[in-house]
């Protein structure tokens, strides 16, 4: 037994764009338990609702998280519409999960880029990110913006997009399609990523369940848990399987990853074929009374809405329940017994989002 | 533009941001827009930096951590505020947690407006930055070498 030593990792840490910190207790260099401090960007947004108007808060909980901001949007409108017994049209919830897919793709190709970051294979980073622009880039024609996009409210969207820019997009996704696979087959056969993810930070199927894990964590660990299969938005008429992996570890979460870039890529071809004409948006009036909880799939996991409306144009409470909240638990179960020199990728395995969980 | 014999170097810090222009910063050094190609290198350590790139607004934890990383900087420095937040509060400048731009904590230099930041507003941000470093440069009766 060693002597303990205490090391802090974070807030301003070379790895994480955003500010996680951990008090990392170690005995040599291996790890025997970790404290997390949080708080470094609450901004308490939840509370803005009884200052803005049901529509203007659209806007403000999108900004929630730049990288999930699209589902933010949806997630919100989704529970006022739900609370209102508004039905939007049946072109507005593909084009919602659409945009929802390519909110996917463009995240699991940001996060694969920063894992290939934290192990070091920086040529792989810079690949993974010229993939993305081109995912940005169709999220710039079709709304307007590259990561705030702006385009939901409650009733629908505010933007259309028309039958031919899609199917010249879904030229683009299969261009995105091809420059992928060679990328992928570097995540998943070669050696020194193999070395550095097999058998890391495993998480057994039983933990995972009972430690509430969510998302690619989660089906990493061999458990088929898909808020979509719910049947938001159009996901009810898609043809799609939850993606699962057995081994639990970092290999297993990158594997997980990977498939469902490729399985977002089909959803959103099932969208362009399916997606019925018409309007996007209905007409809403009056103001939100009652209460509601909606659950949806982000690229991170699920992500529960909360909100309640009093029949003013102020909500009462709005509350979310971020994928990454949930995944702290099982990170802080991983840690313990790995070397510091892993803490980097371990962090990131979860795929962090430090703006979602602290608001 | 201005003249520099020496690439700046960056050290990025995410206040209280919402990410969306943290990934547009880390967007800036990746093959569309490769500011690396000038010589321009995000790094983790404030000793080595010459521009604080600092996104998102100021809340009372983090007030701390900005003040830290400013102050670990070596003379001549450049602060660059990113995006609305940065330079006002932005969307969440009415949140109780939220007490306004970096300005209230350290001296900024250059605001970048925007929700989200495009990249190509940050990169002409930092360049301005350039001109400060120079003119700060100046100041001290020194050349940059």
């Amino acid at each position: 037994m060693g002597e303990r030593t205490i090391i802090p990792f974070g807030p301003q840490h070379p790895v994480l764009p955003e500010p996680l910190h951990l008090d990392l207790i170690l005995e040599d260099e291996k790890i025997v338990g970790a404290v997390p401090s949080i708080g470094f960007i609450h901004r308490g947004l939840e509370k803005l609702v009884e200052k803005r108007d049901f529509q203007e808060m659209a806007f403000v909980i999108e900004r929630i998280c730049g990288i999930c901001s699209f589902i933010h949007g949806q997630g919100y409108v989704q529970t006022i519409e739900a609370v209102m017994g508004v039905e939007i049209p049946e072109r507005a919830k593909y084009l919602r999960s659409f945009w929802g897919e390519l909110s996917r793709v463009h995240s699991h190709l940001l996060w694969l880029g920063l894992m290939a970051d934290a192990f070091g294979f920086e040529s792989l980073f810079m690949h993974c990110w010229r993939v993305r622009e081109k995912v940005l880039d169709i999220f710039e024609e079709t709304t307007g913006g590259r990561v705030i996009f702006s385009v939901c409210k409650v009733g629908g969207l505010w933007k259309n997009v028309d039958g031919d820019t899609l199917r010249r997009i879904g030229g683009v996704l299969k261009d995105v399609d091809k420059d992928i696979r060679p990328l992928a087959d570097v995540f998943m056969r070669d050696y020194t990523v193999q070395k550095r993810c097999v058998g890391l930070g495993v998480l057994t199927k039983e933990e995972a369940f009972q430690l509430g894990a969510v998302g690619p964590m989660l089906r990493a660990s061999g458990v088929a848990m898909d808020a979509r299969k719910l049947g938001y938005a159009a996901y009810g008429n898609l043809e799609f399987e939850p993606v699962t992996e057995n081994a639990g570890d970092c290999q297993a979460r990158i594997a997980v990853r990977v498939r469902e870039i490729y399985q977002a890529l089909d959803i959103m071809r099932q969208c362009i074929e399916k997606m019925p004409g018409g309007e996007v948006a209905t007409t809403v009036k009056g103001n939100p009374q009652g209460e509601y909880l909606s659950r949806l799939e982000q690229p991170r996991g699920e992500a529960v809405y909360y909100g309640k409306g009093n029949g003013t144009k102020y909500l009462d409470r709005f509350r979310v329940r971020t994928p990454t909240f949930a995944n702290l638990i099982p990170l802080l179960h991983i840690i313990p017994g790995c070397d510091l020199a892993d803490v980097p990728l371990l962090a990131l395995t979860i795929d962090p989002c430090i703006s979602c969980t602290e608001r | 533009m201005s003249f520099l014999p020496k690439s700046p170097w960056l050290v990025h810090y995410d206040a209280s941001s919402c990410n969306g222009c943290d990934i547009e910063v880390l967007a800036c050094l990746t093959p569309v827009y490769d500011v690396e190609r000038f010589g321009v290198l995000n790094i983790g350590n404030p000793k080595h930096a010459d521009i604080f790139v600092v996104t998102g607004s100021v809340n009372e934890q983090n007030k701390a951590v900005i003040k830290n990383i400013y102050d670990q900087m070596a003379e001549p420095k450049v602060v660059v505020a990113i995006g609305a937040c940065a330079t006002s509060g932005g969307v969440f400048r009415e949140c109780y947690n939220v007490s306004g731009g970096v300005d209230t904590v350290i001296p900024v230099d250059v605001y970048v407006p925007g929700c989200a930041a495009r990249p190509e507003a940050i990169i002409d941000g930092v360049v301005l930055g350039l001109g400060v470093l120079e003119a700060k440069y100046g100041e001290k009766g020194k050349v940059a070498s």
